[in-house]
């Protein structure tokens, strides 16, 4: 920077000063509660740490014993599972809506978009209290549909079944996830240049030709915000593990995150936590670094 | 005649689509119908094997149990450094619960807002040493999520004195550096030239960041205090580790404790659920058309 | 220099709100964890006005703790034991205690069995752990005392107190080096309940012992059967969601063939035991019964008041006690089903427990606190009779003329081991439910119980060093 247009010292220092003036009030808070609990993070990974007693030096014991730990790597099987599973569903399920609703006319589109961000905003947890009341096992509304429709047999226990645990809160989560999506693309397909699309019919392109050689290349950015704010929606996913089924059951609804959780205050090991948690910060900033290349290479 | 087929095939298409969504947004809505109906209803219809798709008959009881539990003065001020406090009115607890969620999204929203819009000029405009270096940290940084620095944070606000109050929740939210991150992209298109014919007349920095870039960046401010808002207003994990006590508590912790207390008095949850999000939904339906062009303009520019 | 200008205000703008921070928000119990500082002030010893004036100085910055007016705010964190866990009824023991002592100003936070110990375990980590807790030996003397949180009670433990308070619950409330860390109020013995009303249309009551309150094993297979073919399909759930009401599912399985959960010493688990695993095949296998993950011992309650379920294996007298507006049937209140018809229950101690938070003055206040709720001659009657539970001294028939009482103490005999102070216990009972799940969900039986014990082995041996 400074080869191709030479700052003088004095402006430089100016600069610096002025820059790191502005930057204090937001560093202050950035460091102090972001990126000093991280290193703290690191450094307690590399020792057993628990509740009232000196941390003692273990070395590298926590990650070799994460690696072992068959319900850690559940959790993290789990975890994977649930971004592979509703980041491409939500995607595709938003642009379907958007498709659809975003050239019809005004209030009915409003109306749409507004219901489908509904869920957003009613809260997480407000969201989840009534899907367990839904979900349950004697008097939820799933049960009573699908036994009186003839569907089930019998009442499932959803959410203390194995088999089928996870798939509902991959379910919650899809709906409270999908809201925002629809809002950016419907603005990003009103923003497709209408003259490229009116020229391309005028050859005869069919409305799928349309769509996928003129639209897409145009929503791709939209495309790809989406996938990087829902990869990291559904990495956080923990509220609704914590109150729907706590990892249960027998850990077949553990998240990283929640195990993080669990260790700390139900297992007091937070040494053995932290490292998980630097595990997981890797990983994630592994797919950030994929998404921004991909992002910048379009 | 191809093309008037085609046409008509595409109609067909298009009304089967919206009434498939029409189906889908009816399932989506009915969380919420069935928390506010849910609210209303009489302990044996909320028991029922059989559901009432609509109460049979409207009841407050929900309500006043909700209202009837603890109570929790309605603010409380504490002057720094003084044993004076201003406390007011006793209220049922649940309103308290509101009051700290309001005070919490509020002051985040603001704290961030200014702190970030700061930040993200000097990260656009101002050529400082070590820029790239802290802007690098900001990015990689920003997908962390919360839960990984669990117990560091929480020794630290305990080391802090902040434990068990909205401030340890309130900070966290405010260091996430996102609104760092957008407010740079936002203060990107400032043109250089105003800035320097600010300068010119004699502006200093700080002139020229109020009165030229601050009304130039002031819509991406919008949008992250709606971000901002939504956001804390939402989250749980936070205020789960680090708030403890009945007055304390935001609204999504109070119901979580409500659920943990009274698991299958679903009425009482209810109400107190649709105490949680009714606010909200009226704040949103009311600035729809802000929160819309906020997310837009976030994701555009994000 | 403009930015110096910036700067300064950017500081102070930071400054002002962090100031603010420290100050607003701090409900009336937060303290400063200063031990350097005097405030024994508001110790008994009321004579020394002079050394108020010196230490109202250094007091400046902290709220609460000892204020100048002399009141020391203490805050006592208690779990639903019986009506501990509703604040009406409390606010009123407060009250009387307030009488007693004005000087001590109590507040009171009510917790969960599903997120109590989360709660508590987060307020240590974040240097506010409550000056006083309720609840019973397994989580005073085996978790937090163990993890030397807790102060030595051994000054509320008096010569007198050691003749009066039964030798049993003595012996929960303390380590095996004999340091107090809990001082006892009540207990009960923790009993299952059946849907006298179901029971009855299945005729299945020939199969109990409705006057003793026992049943064999036999006779509990048998009715239960006799219950799922009168149409109630779902007879009763081994609730394994989380740690709540995790006694019963205990008492239950151990029971049935006269398994033991800990060896005598209460040095090691031996849930793996042949009699255990018999009992944990039989009840996989029972039609009417199901491992329930997505439910805890609360959910069972209220669902066995409901109806939804015809038995509740989550027990005890104040759930019926509290529930007796809900209930619209008859509940029998039994003992668990045994071979050898000399069922062992699980009792619950509950009592006192201060956390040391290195302030003098609150730890004396919390003493205070105790001594008075569990000992002062009138008092400890209201105190005993808010939990609903018995006392843990003779203090003769405190319940006279309460029919629901008497018919819940015959099983007090039935009493057994109180094991629930081996080392690393909350990491055994967590390790507990998660084996139920894992058998609920078709896990072979003996190699879950297996896994448990060596778990809950390696927990306990951790505590031991």
């Amino acid at each position: 920077m400074n080869k191709k247009n030479p700052m003088s010292r004095a402006l430089v220092r100016r600069e610096t000063i002025a820059g790191y003036a502005f930057m204090v009030p937001s560093l202050i808070f950035f460091l102090g509660f972001v990126i000093y609990p991280m290193v703290q993070c690191v450094i307690t990974s590399f020792f057993d740490s628990t509740m009232n007693r000196d941390d003692i030096f273990i070395g590298l014991a926590n990650y070799t014993e994460l690696f072992q730990d068959p319900i850690f790597l559940g959790a993290l099987k789990n975890t994977v599972i649930i971004v592979i599973v509703s980041v491409p569903v939500t995607c595709i399920f938003s642009l379907w809506v958007s498709s659809v609703i975003y050239d019809l006319k005004g209030p009915l589109c409003s109306a749409f978009r507004c219901i489908f961000y509904l869920p957003v905003v009613t809260g997480s947890v407000a969201v989840t209290v009534v899907w367990k009341w839904m979900f349950n096992n004697y008097y939820g509304i799933f049960n009573y549909v699908g036994t009186s429709t003839g569907i089930l047999k019998q009442n499932i226990n959803w959410l203390g079944d194995e088999r089928f645990a996870l798939g509902c809160i991959i379910l919650i989560l899809i709906t409270t996830s999908v809201g925002q999506p629809i809002v950016l693309y419907v603005s990003a397909l009103n923003n497709v240049d209408q003259s490229l699309v009116e020229a391309a019919e005028v050859d005869g392109a069919t409305k799928m030709q349309c769509f996928w050689k003129i639209k897409w290349p145009q929503i791709m950015p939209t495309t790809l915000y989406i996938l990087v704010i829902t990869t990291i929606n559904s990495f956080q996913c923990f509220a609704l593990i914590q109150l729907l089924t706590s990892g249960g059951p027998n850990h077949s609804t553990d998240t990283i995150m929640y195990y993080i959780y669990y260790n700390a205050f139900k297992l007091y090991r937070y040494g053995y936590g932290n490292a998980m948690g630097v595990i997981l910060a890797i990983i994630i900033a592994v797919l950030s670094a994929v998404q921004f290349k991909m992002a910048k290479t379009d | 005649m191809d093309n008037k087929t085609g046409v008509n095939r595409s109609n067909v298409y298009k009304i089967i689509s919206v009434a498939a969504i029409g189906i889908v947004a009816f399932t989506f809505a009915f969380p919420l119908y069935w928390i506010i109906t849910g609210s209303f209803k009489t302990a044996t219809a909320i028991n029922a094997t059989t559901p009432q798709w609509f109460p049979s008959e409207w009841v407050m009881d929900n309500y006043g149990k909700l209202f009837s539990r603890q109570v929790a003065p309605l603010w409380e001020i504490h002057v720094p450094f003084t044993d004076v406090s201003f406390a007011g009115p006793e209220m049922p607890a649940a309103m308290r619960w509101l009051v700290n969620t309001v005070f919490m999204a509020v002051a985040s929203m603001i704290l961030t807002c200014i702190t970030s819009a700061m930040a993200g000029y000097a990260l656009a405009k101002k050529r400082f040493i070590g820029r790239t270096v802290v802007f690098t940290l900001i990015v990689c940084a920003m997908a962390l999520p919360k839960q990984v620095i669990l117990i560091p944070l929480l020794r630290e606000m305990s080391s802090l004195n902040l434990y068990n109050t909205i401030w340890a929740v309130i900070f966290p939210i405010v260091g996430w550096p996102f609104g760092v991150f957008l407010m740079k992209q936002f203060a990107e298109g400032i043109p250089g030239e105003m800035m320097e014919a600010a300068r010119i007349d004699g502006a200093g920095e700080w002139k020229t960041f109020y009165t030229i870039a601050l009304p130039l960046i002031k819509p991406g401010i919008g949008a992250l205090a709606i971000f901002t808002f939504i956001n804390s207003w939402n989250d749980y994990f936070m205020q789960l580790i680090m708030l403890s006590s009945t007055d304390t508590l935001t609204i999504s912790l109070g119901i979580a404790k409500l659920q943990a207390e009274n698991a299958t008095d679903f009425g009482l949850i209810m109400a107190g659920a649709a105490l949680a999000s009714i606010p909200i939904i009226i704040i949103f339906l009311m600035f729809q058309k802000y929160f819309t062009k906020g997310i837009t303009m976030g994701a555009v520019k994000g | 220099m403009k930015y110096r200008k910036i700067l300064a205000m950017a500081l102070s703008c930071v400054m002002a709100f962090s100031l603010a921070a420290c100050g607003s928000g701090n409900g009336g119990n937060d303290k400063k964890e200063d031990t350097q500082t005097e405030d024994n002030k508001a110790d008994d010893t009321k004579a020394d006005d002079g050394e108020d004036a010196n230490a109202g100085d250094d007091a400046e910055e902290e709220d609460g703790g000892a204020s100048s007016s002399g009141s020391t705010d203490i805050t006592l964190w208690t779990y639903p034991i019986g009506n501990w866990g509703d604040s009406a009824t409390v606010d009123g023991l407060i009250a009387s205690f307030n009488e007693a002592h004005p000087e001590i100003n109590v507040t009171v936070e009510y917790l969960d069995y599903t997120n109590g110990d989360d709660q508590i375990n987060t307020a240590i980590e974040g240097g506010k752990a409550p000056d006083l807790v309720m609840e019973g030996p397994e989580r005073l003397v085996a978790n937090w005392g163990a993890k030397g949180l807790m102060v030595d009670l051994s000054d509320l433990w008096t010569d007198e107190a050691k003749s009066t308070i039964y030798e049993s619950v003595e012996n929960a409330c303390k380590n095996s080096e004999g340091v107090y860390y809990e001082y006892p109020l009540c207990m009960t013995a923790h009993t299952m309940a059946i849907n006298k009303d179901v029971f009855e249309k299945a005729d299945a009551l020939q199969y109990l012992d409705a006057e003793k309150g026992t049943w064999t094993t036999e006779g509990f297979q048998k009715a239960v059967e006799a219950v799922v073919a009168s149409g109630q399909a779902q007879a009763g759930a081994v609730f394994c969601g989380g740690q709540g009401g995790d006694q019963g599912t205990r008492a239950l399985i151990n029971n049935l063939y006269g398994g033991t959960f800990t060896n005598p010493e209460h040095t090691e688990y031996t849930a793996n035991s042949d009699e255990n695993v018999k009992a944990l095949e039989l009840l996989k296998g029972m039609e009417g019964i199901n491992f329930d993950a997505s439910i805890q011992g609360g959910d069972e309650v209220n669902l066995f008041c409901n109806g939804t379920l015809a038995m509740a294996f989550c027990w005890n007298v104040s759930q019926e006690k509290n529930n007796a507006e809900n209930l619209a049937f008859d509940v029998l209140p039994m003992a668990f089903p045994t071979e050898s018809g000399d069922p062992q229950l699980c009792g619950g101690i509950w009592g006192f427990g201060i956390f040391d938070n290195g302030d003098a003055a609150r730890i004396d206040a919390a003493k205070t606190f105790i001594d008075f709720m569990a000992n002062d001659e009138t008092q400890v009657v209201e105190s005993v009779k808010a939990s609903s539970y018995w006392p843990v001294k003779d203090l003769g028939n405190i319940y006279e003329g309460d029919d629901l009482m008497t018919e819940y103490s015959k099983f007090i005999p039935f009493m057994g081991d109180y094991y629930q102070v081996v080392g690393g216990w909350a990491e055994a009972r967590t390790a507990w439910w998660n084996m139920l799940q894992q058998i609920g969900t078709g896990a072979e039986v003996k190699t879950a119980v297996e896994e448990f014990v060596n778990t809950a082995n390696a927990a306990a041996a951790a505590a031991a060093n």
